[in-house]
């Protein structure tokens, strides 16, 4: 056993016995906390279905006031995010400091982009009065009841624009991290935890673009 | 430390094919919207967002390679999200079955129907 005490990295918490067991955990950790964060959005995608189910004409033609160009750029920018997260994990799995750092940047680069999208299509809705519930003052939309589409829109966008900026504060915590030389090819746990949070922030856009801004 | 057992490392190639199969799929959905495909346009987009899903949580959130206790919790997370919405749906659907229920809005004196005819017979609400 000294000789096992002895060979044990720093990075190795006392109350694991293995590297192995110390990621696994992790891992399990983690996708327990990503399961809650699928029934958070879950909730929120319960209510689009009942309120759609009810009004399948007025959501037809309140989505129309969407902008689908750049609703579609902003899809585009979260999946070549997504391979940025997912390189910079594979680089740092290479021992690659340098890519790895890079890749992390260029996440929270294109990160950024999509706030900034986000920013300038709220702040047109904001314009036109296109406000969830009693704030709705717009009237192009026909059908009863257009406000309950954008309380829609604005609650599943809103609450994945938080996770959005959650996910940078993270990646930004994990990047100064590895600037200070605490991550190489042995130990990168928290690298690939953050990555897998901001998979699942692309993972619920994935479903939020068709949803609200492709409606057939 | 002999057996120490090393993460899957995959090969470049892997991530920017799934990358581009992402886009390509965006691309399709996108055009299928403007397509009317009689009703089908809704489930169509949900597959292809499936698809696109499936792909990254197997390649670029890893759960192909992982141990498969990972994607039992993530399949679980999908399960119950199905059930919750299913379960909804069958009430909310069926109620015009047991009530007297039409479209109509919630509050007929709301700012947004000033300029539009209201169907003042329509039910109250929900």
């Amino acid at each position: 056993m000294s000789d096992h005490a002895a060979n044990r990295p720093e990075f190795l918490a006392h109350h694991f016995s293995t590297v192995e067991q110390q990621r696994d955990s992790a891992k399990l950790g983690m996708w327990i906390f990503l399961l809650t964060e699928i029934l958070l959005f879950g909730g929120l995608f319960c209510a689009y279905s009942v309120y759609r189910a009810w009004h399948p004409d007025m959501f037809y033609n309140a989505h129309k006031f969407l902008n689908v160009q750049l609703g579609t750029l902003n899809t585009v920018v979260l999946i070549t995010s997504s391979l940025t997260m997912a390189l910079s994990i594979r680089f740092i799995q290479v021992n690659d400091k340098k890519k790895a750092i890079l890749f992390l940047v260029s996440t929270l680069i294109f990160a950024s982009i999509f706030l900034i999208v986000k920013y300038f299509e709220y702040s047109h809705k904001f314009h036109l009065g296109q406000l969830p519930g009693k704030y709705y003052t717009f009237n192009g939309v026909e059908g009863s009841n257009p406000h309950i589409f954008f309380s829609i829109y604005f609650a599943m966008t809103g609450l994945h624009g938080i996770h959005i900026i959650a996910g940078m504060i993270v990646l930004v915590w994990v990047l100064v991290k590895m600037i200070n030389n605490n991550f190489s090819a042995e130990y990168y746990t928290p690298v690939e935890m953050a990555g897998l949070y901001w998979h699942l922030v692309d993972l619920v856009w994935i479903y939020l673009f068709p949803l609200l801004y492709l409606i057939g | 430390m002999s057996e120490k057992h090393k993460e899957h490392i995959l090969p470049l190639k892997v991530y920017l094919g799934v990358a581009a199969a992402l886009m390509f799929l965006t691309a399709i959905t996108v055009a299928v919207s403007f397509v009317d495909l009689g009703g089908w346009n809704a489930l169509v987009a949900v597959g292809i967002a499936t698809f696109k899903a499936l792909l990254v949580a197997l390649f670029f959130m890893h759960l192909l390679y992982d141990k498969k206790i990972n994607l039992f919790v993530f399949s679980i997370s999908l399960i119950m999200v199905g059930v919750f919405i299913t379960l909804t749906m069958f009430d909310t659907l069926r109620r015009a079955d047991l009530y007297d229920i039409t479209d109509g809005p919630i509050n007929k004196n709301a700012k947004m129907y000033e300029n539009m005819p209201v169907d003042s017979t329509a039910g109250e609400h929900h």
